[in-house]
């Protein structure tokens, strides 16, 4: 369980959050907003990336600017731009870098880092240098590694922004069927249908906060509202 | 040379610790430079190019990891030849090219991560003068990362400068690849701390 208690964020002088209280436990939450409207700070706030100026975020009690290590190994994060989170040479490699400080051994390694990369679809590319894979699968892969550490919630930002609609689906399916909270801010409201919380954010506040159909109804009118005749 | 990508399989070389790889490398370049001579320079090529046979990798693969040196070589070796004698001139480019071939099969027969283990581990005396092994390891394996990603870089601006028809523009190409790669080393330092590589 997430809680964020009157949260309010400014870079420099511009404020991007403000007076933001949620509670989010539901299992799939998806957070729609404009370029710029905040969601994607409000996202970084889950896990300590983004410390909020006032206000506070727990997860499951602890607090996120007090301790950010903790917060971080239960909730992993998924950016849109795979290339910027694969840090090792070798997919494999990749992977097995994120269990680097779990304290396993080599054979463990091994075992999770195998196992996740046949459950992606990547179980063929265990040497495979990780940059020449295609978008599809270096998003797959950054999922991967983050998911390799076992945490108890997901957190992605555009995940499928960069990829076509095939690699866009198989990310999608994927993140369906994930046992973890998934909290997910995308433009793709495709990916929303059904999903039983969606939060709009428009100009550093949530604006909206229901299920999906009403969620998303309410922000096409905010972005109807804005365009010009 | 630690950016020559991994290449599996099961020779004697692959199953060989990362260590003892390393030391090798260190004794072999040791005694060619102390050796420093057309003679140590040959005796050293052989054994580097059985080395390569034994870790399956053919002769192709061998001239691919020294290829980049070519500029250097035509440079350097007419210099020193000049200066020196064709005998100077042959070992110390020798020694360099022979060297180079031997430290890109370390590299080859090896994983990074295995590498870096290494490298963490015999640095973890200096951790009493403050210095994190773990994150000099972690600093090299971004090096080794942000060579395919600056290429790819240069590589997209030189395009789009070509097609706004600025080929000889000097800044058109520097800017955005400057620009491009602060964003990344950004990007990357996040997705660090959202992985808590840090923490």
């Amino acid at each position: 369980m997430i809680q964020i208690q009157g949260v309010s964020h400014r870079y420099g002088d511009r404020e991007v959050l403000s007076g933001v209280d949620l509670s989010l436990g539901e299992d799939r939450i998806g957070v729609v907003g404009a370029n710029g409207s905040g969601k994607s700070t409000l996202a970084r706030l889950l896990n300590g990336l983004v410390v909020p100026t006032t206000g506070r975020v727990l997860v499951d009690g602890m607090d996120t600017a007090r301790d950010g290590a903790g917060v971080r190994r239960k909730v992993g994060f998924v950016f849109s731009d795979p290339d910027a989170q694969i840090v090792m040479p070798t997919v494999a490699e990749d992977v097995a870098f994120s269990l680097r400080r779990h304290g396993l051994g080599k054979a463990e390694v091994a075992d999770r880092v195998g196992g996740i990369l046949a459950r992606f679809g990547l179980g063929g590319h265990l040497d495979h240098p990780a940059h020449l894979l295609s978008s599809g699968q270096k998003q797959l892969l950054a999922l991967a590694s983050v998911l390799v550490t076992e945490p108890e919630i997901l957190v992605c930002d555009e995940p499928t922004t960069l990829l076509d609609l095939r690699n866009s689906r198989q990310v999608a399916d994927l993140l369906e069927g994930l046992t973890q909270q998934v909290i997910m801010v995308t433009h793709d409201l495709d990916l929303l249908a059904g999903w039983a919380r969606v939060l709009v954010v428009n100009e550093g506040q949530v604006v909206q906060d229901g299920p999906a159909e009403q969620s998303i109804g309410r922000y096409k009118a905010l972005m109807g509202a804005g365009r010009p005749c | 040379m630690l950016t020559s990508t991994f290449r599996p399989g099961a020779s004697l070389l692959h199953r060989s610790g990362a260590g003892a790889k390393l030391l090798g490398l260190l004794v072999f370049s040791t005694v060619l430079v102390a050796f420093q001579s057309p003679l140590a320079v040959l005796a050293g090529f052989a054994l580097v190019a059985g080395l390569y046979g034994l870790g399956g990798f053919g002769p192709r693969t061998l001239v691919a990891q020294v290829w980049p040196l070519r500029w250097f070589v035509l440079c350097l070796l007419p210099f020193q030849w000049w200066t020196a004698g064709w005998q100077v001139a042959v070992a110390v480019v020798g020694t360099l090219v022979v060297a180079v071939a031997g430290a890109a099969l370390v590299t080859l027969a090896t994983r990074v991560t295995d590498l870096l283990d290494v490298i963490a581990r015999v640095l973890e005396p200096a951790r009493a003068v403050g210095v994190d092994p773990e994150r000099v390891a972690l600093l090299l394996a971004l090096t080794i990362r942000a060579v395919p990603v600056i290429a790819g870089t240069l590589h997209e601006a030189r395009d789009a400068r070509r097609a706004r028809g600025l080929e000889r523009s000097t800044r058109a190409l520097v800017t955005p690849i400057v620009v491009r790669t602060i964003r990344h080393a950004d990007r990357v330092g996040e997705a660090l701390a959202a992985r808590g590589i840090d923490d």
